[in-house]
């Protein structure tokens, strides 16, 4: 902790767990999908759905969508950006069941087709954890550089992300593995000190039962 | 961060070190910046206070309805000489409201410690600095010491509404405020610690009671009593006055007191306000989705 954990964020109003954990959501969601997001049905749970129109939950995960930071004066006017992006989107409320209280479901389609099912929580202060991506649990905060790997759950993946990241100087921060049933779909997730360059991410994505690689790093690039 | 007052007061009567020299120093190490580097990250905190002051909007209500469009009230009874405040505690007024308005209303604020508690600082702050002409610098270090003490709570309490009440947003805040203008008035560590100590002592217990969930009712409103709170405890400690109570057991009686509530009490919208007629049926016609 320091003092502008005190003193600060700079931030969209009115809440910070409403508002602007709901916009750091979208933004984490964009950054997941790689890719400006074309069409979004988004589910609020709970105290996000009783109470998010009034604090603007809403707007601002729709800003988020958008790559808008939570602290941009365009997050009220969300709405109208998005109709000028083309971005469609629609809103309903959903009971996830035994989850956070602050819980939204997102089902994404971007600009190039991809698709991305994922379930995140604020869970104080503007922090969130990204609970499922998938389908599957997963548990991690967006803080840090992360790989996110959706592999077969077979021997040897674990050591090539390892072996890569080594290779690359690249400290592991956290490392989580998941997986749906014994030899089916299983999600690696790594957080790590530092960013993983492009080539990296390239080449695991190729490797032979590697479904599919996606990196969230600090910096917006979709 | 630092846990407790009297450490502060410890390290000051040792190396001579001024209150906030010695949080600042203490981020510096924490966040491995240089002292340069931290002292212009918080005065851009300050400045960010100062135009969400500025860019305050007169015609805006909050998408519930529940607020907005008060702080122009304060204004022209201000302009008309007719607070009984006078003119200097009319302003603290006007900004605080002002500024929880326009958290309500979405627009940009820095959260201090809070996002509901956003009044409460530069309402007092930028007041104080256009009465008095402070240089930014001064200010900037007095944002140094409300943020030592903020995390001292933080630590010590609890700076949210949910774990502990609104006597760890607005109460804090207030604590926050007032002892960064003990620091102004000249006051050393000691000066300081008290007169944050008073400031929470006044405010113990405050429900969080939020209507309908929403950081509006009553949290708008309070931020003018965490402001002028902050004010009159600052000024009792310049006078000389002390806590009789140490500072870091006040500290640890909010955090007793915050556990003790109970949890209707702590931003469930559950208790209190939020559970009255009128704020139950300020609810049930909230629109979802
Ligand atoms: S009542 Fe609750 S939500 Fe409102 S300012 Fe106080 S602590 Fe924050």
């Amino acid at each position: 902790m320091n003092s502008f954990d005190i003193i600060g964020p700079v931030m969209v109003g009115p809440s910070s767990s409403h508002t602007a954990g709901a916009a750091k959501i979208g933004n984490i969601a964009r950054k997941l999908l790689g890719t400006p997001v074309q069409d979004a049905d988004i589910y609020f749970h709970g105290s996000f759905l009783a109470t998010g129109k009034g604090h603007g939950t809403d707007k601002a995960l729709i800003a988020g969508l958008l790559g808008f930071p939570v602290d941009d004066p365009r997050i009220a006017d969300s709405f109208r950006y998005a109709e000028e992006n083309g971005m469609k989107y629609r809103m309903s409320g959903i009971d996830l069941g035994d989850v956070h209280p602050n819980s939204v479901k997102l089902i994404l389609t971007g600009t190039n087709g991809r698709k991305m099912e994922m379930v995140a929580a604020s869970v104080g202060g503007g922090a969130i954890q990204v609970t499922e991506i998938d389908g599957l649990a997963t548990n991690f905060s967006g803080d840090y550089p992360t790989l996110v790997v959706s592999n077969l759950d077979q021997p040897g993946h674990i050591t090539e992300i390892t072996s890569m990241l080594s290779h690359k100087s690249i400290n592991i921060a956290t490392m989580q593995v998941y997986r749906s049933s014994k030899g089916g779909h299983a999600v690696i997730v790594v957080e790590c000190d530092q960013e993983v360059p492009e080539t990296a991410i390239r080449w695991l994505a190729h490797l032979e039962g590697i479904l599919n690689v996606t990196y969230l790093g600090l910096k917006d690039k979709a | 961060m630092y846990q407790s007052f009297q450490q502060i007061i410890e390290i000051e009567k040792n190396t001579g070190k001024s209150f906030w020299e010695i949080v600042r120093d203490d981020d510096c190490k924490e966040m491995e910046i240089t002292p340069e580097d931290a002292f212009q990250k918080m005065t851009e905190m300050y400045e960010a206070m100062r135009s969400a002051d500025s860019s305050y909007d007169p015609t805006l209500s909050s998408a519930s309805g529940l607020v907005g469009r008060d702080g122009e009230k304060v204004a022209a009874a201000r302009r008309n000489g007719t607070l009984l405040s006078g003119s200097f505690l009319g302003l603290i007024m006007e900004k605080a409201i002002k500024m929880g308005e326009s958290n309500a209303c979405m627009k940009r604020i820095v959260a201090a410690p809070t996002a509901g508690s956003c009044g409460v600082i530069p309402a007092v702050f930028l007041s104080l600095q256009e009465e008095k002409k402070y240089p930014v610098e001064e200010m900037v270090k007095a944002l140094y010491v409300s943020a030592g003490i903020g995390g001292i709570i933080a630590q010590r309490a609890s700076v949210s509404g949910a774990a502990g009440g609104c006597q760890a947003e607005i109460g804090a805040a207030s604590a926050m405020a007032a002892g960064g203008v003990a620091f102004l008035l000249g006051g050393d560590a000691e000066a300081i610690s008290h007169a944050a100590a008073m400031a929470m002592k006044n405010l113990l217990g405050l429900a969080c009671d939020p209507v309908a969930g929403l950081v509006e009712v009553p949290c708008v409103k309070r931020n003018v009593i965490g402001a002028v709170n902050a004010l009159t405890s600052a000024d009792l400690a310049g006078a000389g006055i002390r806590s009789r109570i140490p500072p870091d057991e006040v500290f640890d009686a909010m955090r007793n007191v915050g556990r003790m509530l109970p949890e209707d009490l702590k931003e469930t919208g559950k208790g209190g306000l939020a559970a009255t007629p009128t704020g139950i049926a300020f609810r049930n016609n909230l629109k979802t989705f």
